[in-house]
């Protein structure tokens, strides 16, 4: 029996042995530290030839073999000296390519070996946990880890290059490594009851691994076979496993409930059949989303029935929910007069709302405006949606930032897009203005003027834009007034 | 709010991304005082969801001003809300990385103010760390689309991967239920990324040293189940991403019920087998030389629940099978259901010393029980009538458990 402690060691006996032409079946190797095998696996058979190595010839094996025996050399089976050794031989003795076999029982045995030990390797580095102690030299990390194997020197250059300005150390029951900020020292095995307590931010790391899990979809034979439960004593995070399991049904119902009680949109109100009176008629049921609560009724769109123009506003307001009609308070005069003073008949239009519920709150006594919220806003866009598929008309106009947000999208900017016809998803010729009420609130006179043309000019493009319109030729050329 | 507090909240509200991956940078960067990339990305934890634990991934904050309807944290949810400061999320980071808790940061966000103000935010962190701090883990970092390109290239600049998220399979499911999003701007920001990562790379090959600009490259994540659209849709647009954006992961992530979901959500338990049949048919597209009309056809635009897409594929092949391993080509072993990339490498390699035999696939540990049926080795010749067995299915799947399959139905 040959003692060798360490893959540096081996290699040195092999070598000789090697050279003096001993078979594999005729040496052994042993370590002293070796204590029971994990996985005793029976010798092998001898290789297939024998060719006489002259002694004192340096053996030539793939570059790959050293890289492959450095990982065996970790592993706990007591028989990888050996194992090593007669691949060793069988390289150098009419087999140089035996590597590529992976179903000879050799090979197989040191690819089952290498996995064993890198897989072991990975999960150090992934399982080591470093608990911050005061030491002689300030902040000290320190871990302590049970591998399978002796890993320690594959992974201790790894986490040197990770940690380089920290000094930690990681203790397995076998060897011990320690980081300067400038080398790494070897030392002997350590006890786990030498691990150092606790950390204060193990805490906080246990709320997000608590946090991060998603209590409906719940897999715990993957969870366990990635993380074996023999590595859980030295995690913080899995303490609190229990704990989750134990609550994540009852999340996971809460959250049903709280889904099944959601107020829903208003398409679950829209008539089968439509036409403006059935739509009008529905939608004063309609509870699609919790505005109808606050509001006194539902003021729906109207206008002729053979409308060419819609116009969308943003939502009813206070005279509006009282009256139950749109545009009936001060902005619907402003409207109301540029439009004549525009030319368009109000026989050519529709008005309507993106909400067609006021939201408001309260100020003192008075229902001060508020802008919809944008659940509302979706949860309205059905009914505007439905009025236009009805009147099929040749332009919709929006009023406002509100109404071209939900017509036209998001990034609609009423004080960049203004007055251009653009396409969207309503209606093939969309534009957007003003809201009569952003002119009442305009700072002086001057632009309440400037802004009032601005409006009348903007729907008169809409009304050139209709195929009959004034001014008919224009209406290709988008974006030209 | 304390951190612990904000920690609980801007965790379980960035949860829902399924993007977990830390690989893919293979050097650390230079002048590196704490932390290293080196390829390989290391799962750090498992939560029991099953889901790898390797980032601290946490949105800076909650609060959002668009109301995309599968996510928790739309305008419309009353969850509560959180917000992070720079300085907490560098903190947090650090202190956790040198615990060897993780491999490193995935920073989203919801979008405050607008695009840009938010992205900035994203940028402070990433920069934050780097340039004060030496950090050289892992980062990742969500972008936001529609933010300036100076952003995007700073964005790249400090983080090892940027994604921006597809959000659904098409534009028709954007429209129902993110009705603020636009396709078009999502795969604008893609392109933006993918010119960034194209020009880099012809830098240095030109001989320029150019700044790193997401050496991991981007990814993005789909969500699946929230409309009824088909596997076919999915597997499509996956392959456009693949082959047009160049994505180096397509993550898919199971619609889960959210706290206060939308009523038009499904709001069953998530379809996790066709998530995991989706991630099977996106290797077998990728790495195994399928193309997707030979997955899902028009006729059946579904994956196969009970089945998985390369043993469905068997199935309706029968003819091509038992395939003699000792002589059919690399393409046709990739075909055979069982056998992995690496295991037909090694047969391939390992066929050219020896003829092999049953016990020798058994060696290279390939599950024999299913594999037997589609084999031919030198011992072994499954008779061919085998495979016509209409129980072969279920023998061939004894695994999928029937209660996951029921919970799916319901959907
Ligand atoms: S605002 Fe619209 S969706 Fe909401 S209840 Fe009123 S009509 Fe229905």
């Amino acid at each position: 029996m040959l003692l060798v402690h360490d893959f540096d060691d081996w290699r040195r006996t092999a070598r000789r042995q090697l050279r003096d032409g001993i078979p594999p079946e005729e040496v052994h190797f042993g370590s002293e530290e070796d204590h029971q095998p994990l996985l005793d696996l029976p010798a092998g058979p001898p290789g297939q030839n024998h060719e006489h190595v002259p002694p004192g010839m340096f053996p030539r094996v793939p570059a790959g073999f050293l890289e492959t025996a450095r990982s065996v050399a970790c592993h706990s089976d007591r028989h990888r000296w050996d194992l090593l050794y007669r691949v060793l031989w069988r390289l150098t003795h009419g087999e140089p390519e035996l590597l590529d076999v992976a179903i000879d029982d050799d090979v197989h045995r040191l690819h089952l070996m290498e996995r064993a030990v890198s897989r072991d390797a990975h999960k150090a580095k992934a399982f080591v946990r470093f608990r911050r102690i005061e030491g002689d030299h300030g902040d000290e990390y320190v871990a302590w880890h049970r591998p399978d194997h002796r890993i320690l020197k594959l992974v201790a250059p790894f986490f040197s290059r990770r940690f380089p300005e920290m000094r930690w150390s990681i203790l397995t029951p076998d060897e011990s490594v320690l980081w300067d900020g400038r080398s790494l020292h070897y030392g002997p095995g350590v006890p786990s009851s030498e691990a150092p307590e606790g950390d204060a931010l193990e805490d906080l790391w246990r709320t997000y691994y608590g946090s991060i899990f998603n209590p409906a979809r719940i897999k715990l034979k993957t969870m366990k076979r990635e993380m074996p439960v023999r590595h859980w004593a030295t995690l913080p995070e899995t303490q609190v496993i229990p704990q989750l399991l134990e609550d994540a049904p009852g999340r996971v119902a809460a959250m049903h409930k709280a889904t099944a009680n959601q107020p829903r949109s208003a398409a679950e109100f829209l008539p089968d059949r439509k036409t403006l009176k059935t739509l009008a008629a529905a939608a004063d049921h309609c509870k699609g989303c919790e505005l109808y609560k606050d509001a006194t009724q539902t003021v729906f769109g109207e206008g002729s029935k053979t409308a060419r123009i819609v116009l969308v506003g943003e939502q009813p307001g206070d005279q509006e929910d009282l009256e139950g009609h749109p545009f009936v308070g001060p902005a619907g005069r402003v409207l109301d007069e540029a439009l004549a003073e525009a030319g368009i008949d109000r026989e050519d239009v529709y008005v309507t709302n993106a909400v067609k519920h006021f939201h408001w709150e309260p100020r003192g006594e008075r229902r001060l405006h508020k802008k919809p919220p944008a659940r509302a806003m979706s949860a309205c866009r059905p009914w505007l949606e439905a009025e236009v598929a009805v009147l099929q008309p040749e332009v919709v106009v929006c009023l406002g930032a509100t109404a071209a947000q939900s017509v036209v999208g998001r990034e609609a900017k009423v004080t960049r897009d203004r007055g251009r016809i653009m396409r969207s998803a309503l209606c093939r010729q969309t534009l957007m203005t003003w809201h009569p009420s952003a002119i009442l609130r305009a700072p002086d006179a001057t632009a309440r003027e400037r802004m009032r043309m601005e409006l009348v000019n903007d729907l008169r493009t809409a009304f050139q834009a209709m195929s009959d319109g004034a001014g008919a030729g224009q209406l290709a050329t988008s974006g030209s007034r | 709010m304390n951190v612990h507090e904000k920690l609980a909240i801007l965790a379980d509200a960035a949860k829902y991304d399924a993007s977990c991956a830390s690989s893919g940078s293979k050097s650390t960067r230079p002048g590196s005082r704490i932390g290293s990339t080196e390829g390989m990305g290391i799962c750090h934890s498992y939560t029991p969801d099953g889901r790898c634990v390797s980032l601290l991934k946490i949105l800076l904050t909650n609060y959002c001003i668009y109301d995309c309807q599968y996510c928790v944290n739309r305008i419309t949810s009353d969850v509560p809300r959180a917000r992070f400061s720079t300085d907490e999320v560098v903190r947090l980071t650090l202190e956790f990385y040198r615990r060897n808790y993780i491999e490193g940061l995935f920073l989203s966000s919801g979008i405050i103010q607008d695009a840009n103000y938010t992205m900035e935010h994203l940028v402070a962190v990433a920069r934050t760390l780097r340039v004060e701090h030496g950090y050289g883990g892992y980062i990742h970092l969500k972008t936001i689309p529609r933010a300036s390109g100076e952003l995007i290239a700073e964005a790249g600049r400090w983080a090892d991967r940027i994604s921006v998220n597809i959000e659904l399979p098409t534009e028709h499911d954007l429209v129902q239920l993110a009705p603020e999003k636009k396709r078009s701007d999502i795969e604008q920001s893609m392109t933006d990324i993918k010119v960034r990562i194209d020009a880099q790379r012809d830098d240095r090959q030109a001989g320029f040293s150019a700044p790193p600009f997401a050496p991991a490259g981007q990814s993005t994540q789909m969500i699946v189940g929230a409309t009824p659209t088909p596997d076919a849709d999915i597997l499509a647009t996956a392959h456009h991403l693949y082959s047009r954006r160049k994505m180096r992961r397509v993550y898919y992530s199971a619609y889960s019920p959210i706290p206060h979901a939308d009523a038009r959500l499904p709001a069953q338990t998530p379809p996790l087998v066709r998530e995991h049949r989706l991630y099977q048919a996106d290797w077998l597209l990728r790495f195994y030389g399928f193309q997707l009309e030979e997955l899902v056809t028009p006729a059946k635009p579904n994956l196969d629940l009970d089945v998985d897409p390369k043993l469905a594929w068997a199935l309706h092949h029968r003819e091509q099978f038992p395939v003699d391993v000792n002589r059919a080509d690399r393409e046709m072993l990739l075909r055979i259901p069982g056998l992995g990339v690496k295991t037909v490498d090694r047969i391939i390699v390992s066929r050219r010393h020896r003829t092999l035999r049953a016990d020798d696939l058994r060696k290279l540990r390939v599950p024999w029980s299913r594999v037997q049926h589609f084999v031919a080795t030198a011992d072994h010749k499954p008779r061919s009538q085998l495979l016509e067995c209409p129980q072969l299915v279920r023998k061939l799947h004894p695994k999928v458990s029937s209660r996951q399959l029921s919970l799916f139905a319901e959907a």
